[in-house]
């Protein structure tokens, strides 16, 4: 953990893992028993749904939820599905969870080898969502509503310090990424597509055809907003997306898979991501989508008591999960364990009103003005006077907190509050 | 299910710098410890016992609020004892008894507690005991007169006094080396200014005070000063003897930098700075009190909320 530093008129200085050139491949980890995917739709009994428990899947097999939705997961494994159950996730998402019981022969489906010859978006919409990296499936599934998406931009950085996933197909995956590029130009027919990489590896990023820009290796430089601001010279206004803007990002890692699954005619199914240890030493590790973290922790010999912090994501915007059961995801870039004699717990004092977090906040916000509403539960005026929408969720400003107040809860339940409520008024109106 | 470990789950960010209000208040006394223990050899031991009481019964006042106000007791971070060391060090060594307790209590309570408690106070707690002190029982406040039975070999007549009531012609017994090494008459803990100096360059570069503060309320009383001297030398004084005299460096360095009630962005903490330092230097040669430290700092206190209005656009604000 880095702590604050004796000459405390300076700022932290948070540097994003860099990639070692000598670095070894990843380490490849089979799934032990079963694997876990999340369908992103809420389960429901009385819906139809097309498979059942016992069905034996192929890997590579698609397996959409009902006939009237569009909602699939791509199995990663051959083996019989043994339990479908709904799942819970954060800020009130639910999904299905698909869980399949892995048999020992693989078998490939090649429903999609079939469709790889010719790229086209419905072939993206209807087989890579489950693409590791992360395909943001709304880039494709534009309507008149939507804004017009101008500039795709490519993140070869990493959202969260320890991670090296993006920083690592750069490096590795440069002409998987050249494919990708060119396939998204050719389907999407935008032009204008960027790749944002830390200045060491431009190279690197120079041979995939997108136009390289160069991000600053100090966090929170590689959150969107901020790539916006100081690389494409447009800011964001409060409460708009990037999307909004007409900017889209990918992570180099969705690029890559995208290219290898055209080029290879097979749909890829193995995550990279980051094991952060308990002694804060971090390993590029490659696994399946859905193979559960117990997996993952045995195969390194990292043994998780009781009170200790497991954590999918970076140590500053992660979310933390109360089960070794929990899968990898499309999505998941890292997989952290704190011991429980490193948490460092929040507290109820109330703030002090030292400055710490208006010094460090990169957006500029009245924090301290903003977390005494937020304590009150003064959503509306906290968002109407006090800059809420314009947090960009780096999470400094509770990293800093003398009172060690939860700031960043206290912005995420804020927002979280008035979309519901907007929501609300939405459908009652 | 029934094996499962329990882990901790909580919103991110899991990581913390570490820093915390009791480390905040324990450097802010180490750093003030060099004019406390001068000040201690100076004055003997009734200096000790003010200095002991006042922080004794600023921790006995905050554990007797927290008591009845059914509140989690708050002692332990440190502020109610910093509160006590620097009202202690605003007073004189011949303080009975009574005004201490008194003073800490005040401080306390209507600085501090009736507000909510550590970070609520629109005041700093510290001038708000000292001044009604000072209104209520001036006397005591007469450095002259509270120390007239201290021979230290020096001047023992108190500067600002001096200067107040004679003019430049009243301060040629003190030199600026003497005044920066403590030999001038005065509160226990201000006399010293070399070490009060000292300690607010550690809180500075440490971090736990906000140098913008310091530097502009310094500034503002050495520009107020000098034009003031540029425009009658033979009434008033240089600017150099009123920044090392009375409570000008104790203000300075831990009075008016109280994070509850100075404000945290830049141009803000500029103008309530500089705007302290006027005010002091005012109230010092044309208002009737001889040192206007408290005065002016608690004056600033006010105006806090609507300065720090100044602030920086948010990312992406539109208006």
């Amino acid at each position: 953990m880095i702590k604050r530093s004796f000459i405390g008129l300076t700022k932290p200085l948070l540097k994003y893992d860099a990639m070692d050139v000598k670095t070894p491949a990843p380490l490849v980890i089979q799934p032990s028993k079963k694997v876990t995917l999340f369908l992103d739709k809420a389960f429901n009994f009385k819906d139809t749904i097309l498979f059942k428990i016992g069905d034996t899947v192929k890997t590579g097999q698609k397996l959409s939820y009902s006939e009237d939705s569009d909602a699939y997961v791509i199995s990663t494994v051959t083996g019989t599905i043994s339990s479908i159950t709904p799942f819970d996730a954060d800020y009130g998402k639910t999904y299905t969870a698909i869980t399949i019981d892995v048999s020992e022969n693989e078998e490939i489906d090649d429903q999609f080898s079939t469709l790889a010859k010719e790229p086209t978006i419905d072939t993206l919409k209807g087989c890579l969502a489950f693409i590791p990296g992360n395909l943001p499936i709304g880039l494709f599934s534009s309507t008149d509503a939507s804004p017009s998406i101008e500039t795709i931009v490519i993140s070869g950085v990493d959202r969260d310090l320890f991670i090296t996933t993006n920083q690592n197909t750069v490096m590795v995956d440069g002409k998987a990424i050249k494919q990708g590029v060119q396939i998204l130009k050719q389907i999407t027919g935008i032009d204008n597509i960027v790749i944002v990489s830390p200045d060491y590896l431009m190279q690197d990023a120079g041979i995939t055809g997108a136009e390289v820009r160069v991000v600053d290796p100090e966090y929170p430089a590689s959150l969107p907003h901020l790539i916006m601001r100081d690389v494409l010279d447009q800011v964001v206004p409060a409460g708009k997306s990037c999307e909004d803007m007409g900017v889209f990002f990918i992570s180099a890692e969705a690029v890559a898979s995208i290219g290898k699954a055209f080029s290879e005619g097979q749909i890829p199914f193995y995550k990279h991501f980051n094991l952060i240890k308990k002694d804060g030493s971090s390993i590029l590790i490659s696994a399946r989508i859905g193979t559960p973290i117990h997996d993952i922790l045995n195969a390194f010999d990292v043994t998780l008591n009781d009170k200790d912090r497991l954590i999918i994501g970076g140590p500053m915007t992660g979310i933390a999960v109360f089960s070794d059961d929990y899968p990898v995801q499309p999505d998941t870039d890292a997989i952290m364990v704190q011991d429980r004699d490193n948490i460092p717990l929040v507290s109820d004092y109330p703030c002090i009103n030292c400055g710490e977090c208006i010094r460090i906040c990169p957006a500029n916000i009245p924090i301290n003005l903003l977390v005494r509403f937020l304590e009150a539960g003064q959503y509306e005026e906290a968002a109407d006077q006090y800059d809420l929408y314009s947090c960009i969720e780096c999470g400094l400003c509770s990293f800093v907190c003398v009172s060690k107040m939860p700031v960043f809860h206290y912005i995420k339940l804020a927002k979280y509050e008035l979309g519901r409520i907007s929501n609300a008024e939405a459908t009652n109106a | 299910m029934l094996n499962h470990k329990k882990l901790i789950v909580s919103h991110a960010p899991f990581w913390h710098n570490g820093s915390n209000i009791t480390v905040r208040s324990y450097h802010t006394m180490l750093a003030a410890m060099p004019a406390v223990v001068f000040g201690i050899f100076t004055y003997g031991m009734p200096a000790l016992g003010v200095l002991s009481l006042s922080i004794s019964f600023a921790i006995i006042w905050e554990f007797l609020i927290n008591k009845i106000t059914k509140r989690t007791v708050s002692i332990g971070d440190g502020n109610a004892a910093l509160i006590g060391l620097l009202l202690g060090m605003l007073l004189p060594a011949t303080s009975p008894w009574w005004l201490v307790i008194t003073g800490t209590l005040v401080a306390v309570l209507i600085g501090k507690h009736i507000y909510g408690g550590i970070g609520g106070n629109p005041f700093n707690p510290v001038l708000i005991g000292l001044a009604i002190l000072m209104v209520a029982w001036k006397d005591y406040f007469d450095f002259n007169q509270a120390l007239v039975n201290y021979d230290l070999g020096f001047a023992m007549v108190y500067p600002l006094a001096a200067a107040k009531h004679l003019g430049a012609s009243g301060i040629d017994a003190f030199s600026t080396m003497d005044l920066l090494l403590g030999q001038q008459s005065g509160a226990i803990g201000t006399t010293f200014g070399l070490g009060l100096i000292l300690g607010g360059i550690y809180l500075i570069i440490r971090g736990f005070i906000r140098w913008e503060i310091s530097v502009s309320f310094l500034v503002g009383v050495g520009v107020t000063a000098l034009l003031f001297n540029m425009s009658d030398p033979s009434r008033y004084v240089s600017p150099v003897f009123h920044l090392l005299t009375g409570y000008t460096l104790i203000g300075a360095f831990f009075l008016a930098t109280e994070d509850s009630s100075s404000p945290v962005n830049f141009i803000p903490m500029l103008i309530y700075g500089a705007g302290a330092g006027i005010m002091t230097v005012l109230i010092r040669n044309i208002g009737s009190y001889v040192d206007g430290v408290v005065f002016a700092i608690l004056l600033m206190n006010l105006i806090n909320p609507l300065c720090d209005k100044i602030r920086p656009k948010a990312l992406g604000k539109v208006v």
